[in-house]
């Protein structure tokens, strides 16, 4: 007897991960649509056909960690039941190998097996089990033009039994006859209210005590991506208690883990440029003109930064934060800062050299600021 | 005999001698259970696979550096046959993605979809799960990149990524938001000199303050840079005394070079020149970008002030176009060309304000 139950349990832990370890990403996945923070436009749609359980084929799309993939699970979950949600939903995405001929074939047996209704489901609750299955096509903008057409055709094949969600960051990557069948969501990046209550929910849920002032930061180095503040959120407090003896969170750990550059340095820079930071301005009263070093300072000051390994994009995001909310730059020479920020920001996406964009950046914001 | 570099490479966390505060971390995350997905950037030669290395031996003690190099076969979608060679012990898989050129998805899909779904065996292993380092990360294709979103979330229960990268750019946000990002500065001067004077005294030899200053100068952060500088110095003049030479890379001599005839003259026949050490560069593999950021920062020495922040404008600019096109030396070429004519007409009017 003994010996069977220790198999079991060895089993058991083998498939699922032990909760304390997961990650909180996942542990906090919103379980219902209820549950999902901000987006209260298309929570409101959802739950509608929640009530109808009529569901149109639909488009999700938006930034990452908006709650587009928590969304389209959780209304799944809540139309089918745990029990019947392995043969009612088909999840897909760019981890899955997709060649359109896969997506057809698994489709089609997906599709071919006639859902059974079942009313009350193992866990006591009734489900409204609609009489469709439902394919969730996880980050469709990844799939090819050829392929996405080919799944119109899927799609109107199976259009009785089937309801489609596909789910992007970029709508315009999304063909548009593909697009044009689907109801269309957007998720916007949420705000800081939301933000921040999610945060301390899960702060709270965790036991960990959390500075407001560290709130804020993760606030403002997460632009509105959820899964990005959880994830610092759960770094910053594995390091801070797995020193000994633990210690609390601080606003710089999380800058440190979000790998944003210290205010310091970026000052440090400004000035290099010619331009005056507000912290000076502060310490005389008056406005004062930045020392000018010229050519060599400039570069000097950006292989600095390089060796100190902070991304570029990261750098010019901060760079192009401080000089253009500048109080006193006038609008004309913040105009042609802007110029030198979009050309540098096509150029890296186009892979080209961070050192050389970074300098170009740097020159041409003090050729901007020097000769008027 | 291996060179320095590699024989004095520290092997555990506590042998590494610089971001004491960054090994502590990396020290308690490997003791905790939760061990995150991790993403290590930084300047090349700051150290970023010996912290790896490190930390993988205080995950899972000595048994990661039995390695064996398995050679293996992947089939693309269109039916090409990939062989590929993967670094691996018994608890972690080693792979460099640009191996696989432009198939790199179809390796890492396979991969990590096997490692996921295979259980450790080893029951002595101090973790369950296995870990994955990939190298030169910011060379995935997009595609592979996409493929490691969702894996990386469903196979946390058996799977660890490491991801090695100089930079976090052209990494795609969906996979910096699951990693825990790790930044390796290079490091400062003393902290260069404290590691090359370690190796002195392993060696049992004396290593003169000023020598060391120098090497640690003249190698501008990189480590690896500066181990073997130090190798080469040693042999060439064992004690290290009076002034010291160091030898600048070949390559990068002849980059000065270039350098120097496109300061000294312009000329149709004088591309011509520059033209064919170019190629020549470029026949012995050397980068296409490091060609011209190193003949660029030459140039902009030995020029006016008025002249520089153009020329490195232009670098920027061509080495952007050297990217999307396809023949490097066009793009080269075509930088060299706008450099003299800009010298020219500097020169030129320089010369008629004389005479105003
Ligand atoms: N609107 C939201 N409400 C609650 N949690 C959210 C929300 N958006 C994101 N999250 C959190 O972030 C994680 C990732 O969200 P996900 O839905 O996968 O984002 P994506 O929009 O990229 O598909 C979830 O596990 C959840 O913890
Ligand atoms: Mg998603």
């Amino acid at each position: 007897m003994a010996f069977f139950q220790a198999k079991s349990t060895s089993t058991a832990s083998k498939h699922s991960v032990d909760p304390a370890h997961q990650p909180w990403v996942e542990k906090y996945r919103p379980k219902t649509i209820d549950d999902v923070s901000a987006q209260e436009h298309t929570v409101a749609v959802l739950k509608k056909t929640l009530v109808s359980t009529n569901l149109p084929h639909m488009l999700f799309y938006g930034p990452p960690g908006t709650g587009k993939t928590s969304t389209i699970l959780a209304l799944a979950r809540q139309l089918f039941g745990p029990d019947n949600f392995r043969n009612r939903v088909l999840e897909l995405n760019a981890s899955d190998e997709r060649g359109i001929s896969i997506v057809r074939e698994k489709i089609k047996s997906f599709a071919r097996q006639t859902p059974r209704a079942q009313a009350v489901a193992s866990d006591g609750n009734v489900y409204p089990c609609p009489p469709y299955k439902i394919i969730i096509l996880d980050e469709a903008d990844s799939m090819t033009q050829d392929a996405q057409g080919a799944l119109r055709r899927i799609m109107e094949t199976y259009a009785r039994i089937t309801r489609f969600c596909l789910v992007c960051n970029y709508v315009t990557r999304i063909i548009e006859p593909l697009a044009s069948r689907c109801s269309k969501f957007r998720f916007t990046p949420l705000d800081s209210t939301s933000t921040s209550s999610r945060l301390s929910y899960i702060a709270s849920a965790e036991n960990i005590d959390v500075d407001p002032e560290v709130i804020s930061t993760l606030i403002e180095t997460s632009g509105g991506d959820l899964r990005r503040s959880i994830t610092y959120l759960q770094s910053a407090s594995r390091l801070s208690s797995s020193t000994n003896p633990p210690v609390p969170i601080t606003p710089h750990d999380i800058q440190e883990i979000a790998g944003v550059v210290p205010t310091a340095s970026i000052n440090d820079f400004v000035r290099t440029l010619g331009i005056s930071v507000i912290e000076d301005m502060d310490v005389d009263g008056l406005p004062t003109k930045g020392k000018l070093k010229g050519f060599n300072a400039v570069q000097k000051k950006v292989k600095g930064i390089m060796r100190e390994g902070y991304s570029a994009s990261q750098t010019l995001s901060q760079l192009h934060d401080t000089i253009i909310l500048h109080p006193t730059l006038p609008a004309r020479q913040k105009a042609k800062c802007a110029l030198a920020f979009a050309e540098a920001d096509k150029a890296l996406c186009d892979g080209a050299d961070e050192e050389l964009w970074v300098l170009e950046v740097g020159l041409r914001i003090h050729k901007a600021v020097t000769i008027s | 005999m291996s060179l320095w570099v590699d024989k004095f490479r520290p092997k555990t966390l506590d042998d590494l001698h610089y971001h004491q505060s960054l090994s502590a971390r990396l020290k308690s995350l490997a003791a905790s259970a939760d061990f995150p997905h991790m993403l290590f950037y930084g300047p090349s030669g700051a150290g970023k696979k010996t912290r790896i290395s490190c930390t993988l031996r205080q995950l899972f003690g000595s048994g990661v550096e039995k390695l064996k190099i398995d050679q293996r076969v992947f089939i693309s979608p269109s039916k090409r046959k990939l062989e590929i060679n993967i670094v691996q012990s018994n608890f972690h898989i080693e792979i460099t993605p640009s191996e696989a050129g432009n198939y790199d998805r179809v390796v890492i899909q396979d991969l990590l979809k096997e490692i996921a779904q295979t259980q450790q065996v080893d029951l002595n292993a101090k973790h369950r799960f296995k870990v994955v380092v990939i190298n030169e990360a910011d060379s995935l294709s997009r595609d592979a990149q996409a493929a490691l979103r969702r894996t990386m979330e469903k196979y946390m229960s058996n799977m660890r990524i490491i991801l090695c990268a100089n930079s976090t750019s052209r990494l795609i946000a969906p996979i910096k938001s699951r990693c825990l990002l790790m930044r390796v500065a290079a490091p400062n001067p003393e902290e260069m000199q404290m590691v090359l004077e370690h190796v002195a005294k392993k060696l049992k030899f004396d290593l003169p303050e000023e020598a060391s200053q120098q090497i640690a100068e003249d190698c501008g952060g990189n480590m690896r840079k500066a181990l073997l500088v130090f190798e080469a110095l040693k042999m060439q003049s064992p004690d290290l005394s009076g002034s010291l030479k160091i030898a600048k890379p070949d390559w990068e001599t002849y980059c000065h070079k270039v350098a120097d005839l496109i300061v000294q003259e312009q000329s149709p026949a004088r591309i011509l020149e520059v033209r064919a050490k170019l190629y020549e560069l470029m026949t012995h593999c050397i980068p296409p970008t490091i060609i011209l950021k190193t003949v660029a920062e030459r140039v902009v020495e030995r020029v006016d002030e008025a002249m520089k922040a153009d020329i490195m404008h232009w670098a920027a600019f061509y080495e952007t176009r050297m990217r999307l096109g396809n023949k490097k030396i066009y793009h080269l070429e075509a930088w060299v060309v706008k450099v003299m004519s800009l010298y020219k007409h500097f020169m030129y009017n320089f010369d008629m304000a004389d005479f105003e």
